[in-house]
């Protein structure tokens, strides 16, 4: 093969690739990273994504007789919708009681849930003040956290949950 | 035994016969000669609807009326709100589930979401981050597949302690079979140019719930879709109109309805609906967790509970088969509780993902009788028997029950639930 037509071969390619290149539609609106910063309510379990404020247990526990415990009963406990606390130890047992405490393994979930879906009849209505403080107070039924605990982007995602090791991943053995 | 292929060949114990058995009526009697009285009109001795004009054009056709009742069914526990709906899956016959028959699940109600003021966000480890609505979607390659939607939390009341018994689609119709048409979500990846090191997608509803879970990207770089069509329409409000997230295989509560957001990341998030709910409590306390896969599965239809035998004679046994790994490899039925099986004949075409129709005849000699099916994958997976599925899970752990099913007949023909 002559250098000509190793670089005919070249162009060629070249070619091909911006033509399939070009196979993009591009029919995509650009989002600004301000508005990302809007919409983008992901919270993973490192912390990254928790907004900015705090919430006290005692302002918790007044925002929770409030506004959920009709629902979740005093305490998360003993209402028509799921138990929220209580269940430590009890995975292993006959009767094992899972609540946000007892289970899940990340703190971040709590607060994160509550601030996208609850309460239930008007989802999305409460401050992230309000959201941590009801998060504290969820977890301080279980000293997860101490009474007078204060739980913001930086305290919360450090909350050792009980059963945080006692998840273990199927994906991607499939079988 | 050796009989042609269209005589009874009885191949399993208590009456199965071949799967190619053609299953024939008696000889019809030819009719009385007619008389000719002239003053004789054809309409005298025909129903009304052949003897007065029908009605008229319809623009969007109902169901015939008889079909009246074959309804999703709910749950109703007192006390606790309702969580779902379910497909009257022993009421329909072939594969494809009515678009308005699609169980249902949601967690705080079916949007109407509003198609001009909705947009699908694609963002987080890429290049571009991109909204597209439903009428830029519609700009883009489509594919159209027929695939299988399943609850993870799917037939979990065939763990209880005591067989319940309830018709077969209260028991397993968080499962529906739609053709799906719609976008490929490589393509919106594409688009946006993926950064390396993204390794999960957060995927995220546009309900009052904001419903999130987290895909694991080698999932979403298979066959997953976003659902813009179901069975030829639009999507139903209640199948997330106006697009889903359609994962074929995947348990159902990932297939994100009402999507809005896709956010590649590095981990998955630990969302509500993959932590609290949709994980596997293990006898040793632990659980597990993106247990992904709908695994493979089978429940016969007729005969099951609410359809009752009539006496001894030439049945068909018919059920359903799927696989979240592929494609139904073969179904075996028992009509001896399990002691020798006969492999029923899959209605063509077998595809991937979907609902298969299995069918074997029967002759029913009139003792009682327990009656399962037991379906093999492409993949090789076979259906596990109740117990030693159960033997896996912590107690009550309902979900991804793929455990065989067993309807016992007794002499008089009623159909039971039991475990064998």
């Amino acid at each position: 093969m002559s250098m000509s037509s190793g670089h005919a071969t070249l162009v060629a390619s070249l070619l091909l690739c911006a033509s399939l290149a070009s196979a993009q539609l591009n029919q995509g609106r650009p989002v600004s990273a301000e508005e990302l910063t809007r919409l983008d309510i992901t919270i993973l379990p490192d912390g990254s994504g928790l907004p900015s404020g705090s919430g006290s247990v005692a302002t918790g526990a007044q925002v929770f007789a409030q506004k959920c415990q009709g629902c979740h009963g005093p305490n998360g406990v003993g209402g028509p919708f799921d138990r929220l606390t209580g269940g430590l130890g009890s995975l292993t047992t006959d009767k094992p009681v899972k609540t946000a405490n007892s289970y899940w393994p990340s703190a971040t979930t709590i607060f994160d849930y509550i601030r996208r879906a609850m309460p239930r009849t008007a989802p999305k209505s409460l401050t992230n003040d309000e959201t941590y403080a009801i998060t504290a107070f969820l977890l301080s039924v279980d000293n997860l956290v101490p009474n007078d605990a204060t739980l913001d982007a930086k305290s919360l995602p450090v909350v050792k949950m009980p059963n945080q090791n006692g998840f273990v991943a199927w994906w991607p053995k499939r079988k | 035994m050796a009989k042609s292929r269209f005589d009874e060949e009885i191949v399993a114990g208590n009456g199965l016969l071949h799967r190619r058995t053609m299953l024939r009526g008696g000889l019809l009697t030819a009719g009385a000669a007619g008389s000719a009285l002239a003053a004789e009109k054809i309409g005298d001795n025909l129903p009304e609807w052949m003897r007065k004009p029908g009605r008229e054009f319809s623009g969007y056709g109902q169901p015939a009326k008889a079909q009246e009742g074959w309804v999703r069914t709910s749950a109703n526990v007192p006390g606790r709100p309702k969580t779902s709906s379910r497909t009257p899956l022993h009421m329909l016959e072939g594969t494809i589930t009515p678009s308005g028959l699609h169980f249902e699940r949601h967690h705080n109600g079916v949007p109407d979401v509003d198609p001009n003021r909705h947009e699908l966000i694609v963002h987080g480890m890429v290049k571009r981050p991109l909204a597209f609505s439903l009428n830029t979607l519609m700009r883009y390659p489509k594919e159209t597949h027929v695939r299988f939607l399943e609850c993870s939390g799917n037939s979990g009341g065939f763990g209880g302690a005591t067989p319940v018994q309830a018709v077969s689609g209260e028991m397993n119709g968080l499962l529906s079979c739609s053709e799906w048409t719609g976008v490929k979500l490589t393509t919106l990846l594409d688009e946006a140019g993926v950064n390396p090191g993204a390794k999960w997608i957060i995927a995220e509803g546009g309900d009052a719930d904001s419903m999130s879970r987290s895909v694991p990207m080698a999932i979403a770089t298979d066959d997953a879709m976003i659902a813009l069509y179901q069975n030829g329409e639009y999507l139903r409000p209640e199948q997330g109109f106006p697009m889903r997230l359609l994962l074929p295989g995947i348990e159902g509560n990932v297939n994100v309805k009402w999507l809005t957001r896709l956010k590649l990341v590095d981990r998955p998030a630990n969302a509500k609906d993959e932590t609290s709910k949709y994980t596997e409590l293990l006898p040793d306390g632990k659980a597990r967790q993106f247990m992904l896969v709908m695994q493979v599965k089978s429940a016969i239809m007729r005969p099951s509970f609410g359809f009752d035998m009539k006496g001894p004679g030439l049945y068909e046994i018919s059920g359903i088969a799927w696989s979240g790994n592929g494609k139904v490899a073969k179904v075996d039925v028992s009509a001896d509780g399990g002691k020798t099986w006969a492999q029923a004949a899959l209605t063509e075409p077998v595809q991937s993902k979907a609902i298969t129709r299995f069918r074997l005849p029967w002759k029913w000699d009139g003792r009682p009788s327990v009656v399962m099916s037991r379906a093999t994958d492409s993949s090789g997976d076979v259906q596990p028997m109740r117990s030693s599925w159960i033997r896996q899970f912590a107690p009550g752990q309902g979900y991804h029950n793929n455990s065989i099913q067993c309807w016992s007949v007794d002499a008089d023909g009623t159909v039971k639930n039991v475990y064998v």
